[in-house]
């Protein structure tokens, strides 16, 4: 073990680290004699200093090759560090949110907080050892609970993280549970080993104690991506939170999350993953393993998150179910060939994240000054905030998967990769089924939403006037999401380059 | 060059989108311009397009995205270039009729000219994604055109219609994503996979399953009952120029679609279906004009006789004859026309002026806009098939072709014929005719009838009239793609 190596692999966690306790120390003994709001512009840019220099040291690791630290606690390749980047650009995004007006009165313990989130998103989206992920999920987990109940004043908030934070500590104990089974069963702890015992042991894949551990797992990571019947938290502390912070919730952790989830599944456990297909003509086929916990989860979640959202009059509350909507569209891939699966995973989740956080955006710059983020709040919004308005139709259509945007190609490729899986049989078809009508569904909801704001009637009140430290990052990302449903092959490549010299 | 229909409307949008909202009169000139310029396109495409070569012309393949086998594919043949044709007349009358439109102008020609873009896109496409991408972008625009700019319900009817629209595209994806894999070839491309079905690489058990689930998708959008309920509400509640959109190209969106990727690549899932779906459309043809006969909204006749008409269209597609198919997508042009005719009528001539639709409070406006009266007089027997316009030669082809493959039903479309003359007599009765005292008080104070109108309502009456009078225009063209088309079934089929 090499600690000199090691440092220079962490640089991006370390430079990171070193700036949130910068932020935390300058904020105590520096400014505290501003006022909030200098105060909180002021930390919002050491913040994007800092993230700004991990995303230099990361582009440079991208030029020294690959290196695998400590038996895959550890793992540097292009992959892991596109998507390092990817977290570090939603977090910059969620700090140019946050950047108008503060949260709280303790401004450096907020933006410290957005940073040890940010920190155990990195290390959750490099390792490939269940120990290091577990960690990682718990440090990103702790710091999302304080972020999410932050506003201390507003009751919503400290409900909101306190059923966050009750789900989170059930589910991790969970998560450590089945962890526990794995390694009993395979003796291992990072993904290509485990991989490895699958090998030697064509028994393995129907180990009932290994069956049980990934069982429990899913828990876990179920919680984090917010599938049913583990959704409880979601719309509660979406609600609750402030809307940059429910943004980066919704985005940043599952982004993390679905990469971790992405890897334990087709990485380490894929030979257990038995099937759930349905053949022509109405074959029911079963065998026990992963599939068909992640298809029912996957079905029922995007069934019941549909039909939630219709009934919600929150807009925040309404994203949630939505988002719970997408967890679901998403699990459906992971029956696919792996490559195929894979690609279309990491496509959609960062199309995903990158609109939700759009949304996310349009509610920060508007619900103080239209009272509110119910829905009825933003009636006429066309009107006072045309641009706005714009930019809030390409997301809420990109999210109900309309082309010519990227949430269209996205879905596209995410239910094709789940009927490749056994494409001549076509056995996935019921749960792609499942997953086209329930889009029909969601256009329903996502159009009133539109509807409020684009045909309803002119609220009263002059025109709103937007931050441009809000404006820009919500007019690149509504860019980039046109863009890349022009021309997902952009994307593509990109991923599938990655995918290959992982 | 033909897709350049395609990127001058969208580049038209944007140029619109981008001009101050209060310059409204630049804004209008502009629209008309680029569905002008359009249309010019389409025409000089027309006269370009080599009918003795037949097949896909003016093509244009480009590799897209490589990963599912979606490239931009587009090109023409005898059953589309008519329909693009249709688009460009439809929306340079439809910018026209709706130049009276005060507010909110800018984006309403905005996403009039979007979907004027989609709709161009989906006739010209030659790749199933490809026609699904612009099928959607077409769907989109509707919603709030028809919800901001709409009147009766018009949140309802959008709403209404916009969720049937995505119901049947979400048919259509699974359709689509069914015959990719099934398939094998990793292709999109229309013209592959229509080779490949010719060569059997779609079962006939497969086919039995996923052509209904293409075919209804699509044709739910065609007014395919019982499918057809958002097509009246929707119509009635959209603003003139959108009714005349959704009757005049839209609901062929759907009947072209169910041709172009239903029944041109499965076939024998047609041949299988036949029945059922010939069933349907005379119960539509039928069923349309009973209902159009008891409304006593206006706007509500002229909706139904959409239904009703377009039930032909799909009647004439599944007689799997050369002339049945032939007077489909005759049809399609004519109706494509004469329904846009009708809805300018009632909805900008007739409504816009007196604020009332209901036939009972209407009556002797023959006095005030005589105009109106001819136009609707003309355009209504021409839709019945009236010798001379073009409905006649398309629905006689279709009864025709009907009469060799569904004799029985042929009969009954033939009576729905005659119902058509019956509430186009009735309501014309209803609001034209009449010359009491208290009618003429009443209308006296009608602005007359201006010069877009007149123009656009004109334009209309002389096309359908040059098909009418000449059909080989249209047929020749139409019967370059339906003769190889229906000659290859047989071939196939071993008859």
């Amino acid at each position: 073990m090499n600690y000199t190596s090691l440092f220079g692999y962490l640089l991006g966690e370390v430079v990171l680290t070193a700036a949130a306790f910068v932020i935390l120390i300058a904020d105590v003994m520096c400014h505290r004699k501003d006022d909030v709001g200098a105060r909180n512009q002021r930390m919002a840019w050491w913040t994007l200093t800092g993230l700004f220099l991990a995303a230099v040291v990361y582009a440079i690791q991208f030029a020294q090759g690959n290196a695998n630290f400590a038996d895959g606690t550890l793992v540097i390749n292009p992959l892991n560090l596109f998507f390092k980047e990817v977290i570090l650009v939603i977090t910059a995004i969620t700090v140019f949110f946050s950047m108008e007006e503060p949260v709280s009165k303790h401004v450096g313990e907020y933006y410290a907080m957005i940073l040890f989130a940010a920190i155990g998103m990195a290390f959750l989206v490099t390792s490939e050892n269940l120990l290091m992920i577990f960690v990682s999920i718990e440090l990103l987990s702790l710091s999302l609970y304080a972020l999410v109940g932050f506003q201390k004043q507003i009751l919503r908030s400290a409900e909101g993280a306190m059923k966050y934070f009750a789900f989170g500590a059930v589910s991790a104990a969970f998560l450590l549970f089945g962890l526990s089974y794995i390694y009993g069963a395979t003796n291992s702890l990072s993904l290509p080993a485990i991989a490895e015992t699958f090998k030697g042991d064509p028994l393995m894949a129907r180990s009932p104690v290994l069956l049980i551990g990934i069982l429990f797992t899913l828990v876990g990571f179920g919680f984090k991506i917010a599938v049913v019947p583990f959704h409880l938290w979601a719309p509660d502390a979406y609600e609750g939170a402030a809307a940059p912070v429910a943004g980066f919730v919704a985005s940043g952790s599952k982004v993390a999350s679905f990469v971790a989830l992405t890897k334990f599944l087709l990485l380490g456990v894929a030979p257990a993953a038995g099937a759930a297909t349905i053949s022509f003509p109405f074959t029911p086929h079963f065998t026990p393993g992963w599939a068909p916990v992640i298809a029912l989860m996957a079905f029922i979640s995007m069934v019941w998150g549909n039909l939630a959202a219709i009934t919600q009059t929150n807009l925040k509350r309404l994203l949630a179910y939505s988002s719970v909507a997408h967890a679901g569209y998403i699990l459906v891939a992971l029956f696919g060939a792996k490559a195929w699966g894979q690609t279309a995973i990491y496509f959609y989740i960062i199309v995903y994240a990158l609109t939700n956080l759009g949304a996310f955006g349009v509610v920060t710059a508007l619900a103080n000054k239209v009272g509110g983020d119910d829905i009825r709040c933003f009636a006429g919004v066309w009107r006072r905030a045309p641009g706005l308005t714009v930019l809030m139709m390409i997301f809420m259509l990109s999210l109900a998967g309309i082309p010519p945007l990227a949430g269209f190609f996205g879905k596209f490729y995410l239910f094709a990769a789940g009927l490749a899986a056994d494409q001549m049989q076509l056995g996935y078809l019921w749960l792609v089924i499942t997953a086209i009508l329930m889009s029909a569904v969601s256009f329903y909801y996502y159009l009133q939403v539109l509807r409020v704001f684009y045909v309803n009637p002119a609220s009263r009140g002059g025109p709103i006037s937007i931050c441009p430290c809000q404006r820009w990052p919500m007019t690149v990302i509504a860019l980039i999401i046109f863009l890349i449903g022009w021309y997902p092959t952009a994307l593509l490549d990109w991923i599938q380059g990655f995918l290959q010299r992982v | 060059m033909l897709t350049l229909t395609i990127w001058i409307s969208f580049l038209g949008a944007a140029a619109i989108a981008l001009m101050p909202a209060q310059n409204k009169h630049a804004i209008r000139w502009t629209a008309l311009g680029t569905a002008s310029l359009a249309l010019l396109v389409a025409i000089v495409h027309y006269f370009k397009y080599d009918i003795p070569k037949a097949g896909f012309q003016f093509g244009f393949d480009a590799p897209w995205i490589p990963q599912i086998g979606a490239g931009f594919h587009f090109g023409v043949d005898g059953f589309s270039l008519p329909l693009v044709l249709l688009t460009g007349i439809i929306a340079v009358t439809g910018i026209l009729y709706s130049w009276n439109i005060e507010d909110r102008v800018k984006e309403f020609f905005t996403l009039f000219l979007v979907l004027i873009g989609g709709v161009y896109g989906v006739f010209q496409a030659l790749d199933i994604f490809l026609i699904f991408l612009f099928y959607e972008i077409a769907i989109i625009p509707k919603y709030f055109i028809i919800a901001i700019w709409g009147s009766t319900r018009k949140e309802y009817g959008a709403m209404k219609l916009v969720l049937y629209s995505l119901v049947g595209s979400s048919m259509v994806f699974i359709g689509m994503l069914a015959m990719f894999f099934v398939s094998g070839a990793k292709t999109f491309d229309i013209v592959q996979l229509r080779q490949m079905s010719e060569a059997g690489v779609f079962p006939a058990y497969f086919q039995l399953w996923a052509f209904p689930l293409i075919f209804v998708g699509f044709g739910i959008l065609g007014g395919l009952v019982p499918f057809h309920t958002w097509a009246p509400t929707g119509h009635v509640a959209a603003p003139t120029a959108a009714s005349m959109l959704l009757a005049g190209v839209v609901m062929k969106l759907g009947t072209y679609g169910a041709l172009r990727v239903g029944i041109y690549l499965m076939p024998d899932g047609l041949a299988a279906w036949k029945w059922p779906v010939a069933l349907l459309a005379v119960i539509g043809i039928v069923y349309g004009a009973l209902i159009a006969f008891v409304q006593k909204d206006f706007k509500f006749v002229i909706g139904y006789s959409s239904v009703s008409h377009m039930g032909f269209v799909l009647l004439g597609l599944v007689t799997l004859n050369v002339i049945g198919l032939s007077g489909a997508i005759l049809q399609m042009f004519s109706h494509g026309i004469l329904s846009g005719l009708l809805f300018a009528v009632v909805g900008r001539l007739v409504y816009d002026r007196t604020h009332t639709r209901q036939l009972a409070d209407l009556g002797g406006l023959y006095k005030a806009i005589p105009f109106a009266a001819v136009v609707f007089f003309i355009a209504g027997f021409a839709s019945a098939g009236l010798p001379g316009f073009s409905g006649f030669v398309a629905e006689l082809q279709i009864l025709i072709g009907s009469w060799k493959a569904f004799p029985a039903f042929a009969v009954v479309a033939g009576f729905g014929i005659v119902m058509t003359f019956v509430y186009i007599l009735r309501a014309m009765h209803a609001a034209f005719i009449g010359d009491s005292e208290q009618d003429a008080e009443k209308w006296k104070k009608l602005p007359p009838i201006t010069w877009p109108e007149k123009v656009a309502s004109i334009l209309l009456i002389g096309c359908s009239l040059v098909v009418g009078i000449y059909p080989g225009i249209m047929t020749d063209l139409i019967d370059s793609a339906a003769v190889p088309f229906i000659q290859n079934l047989f071939i196939q089929s071993g008859h």
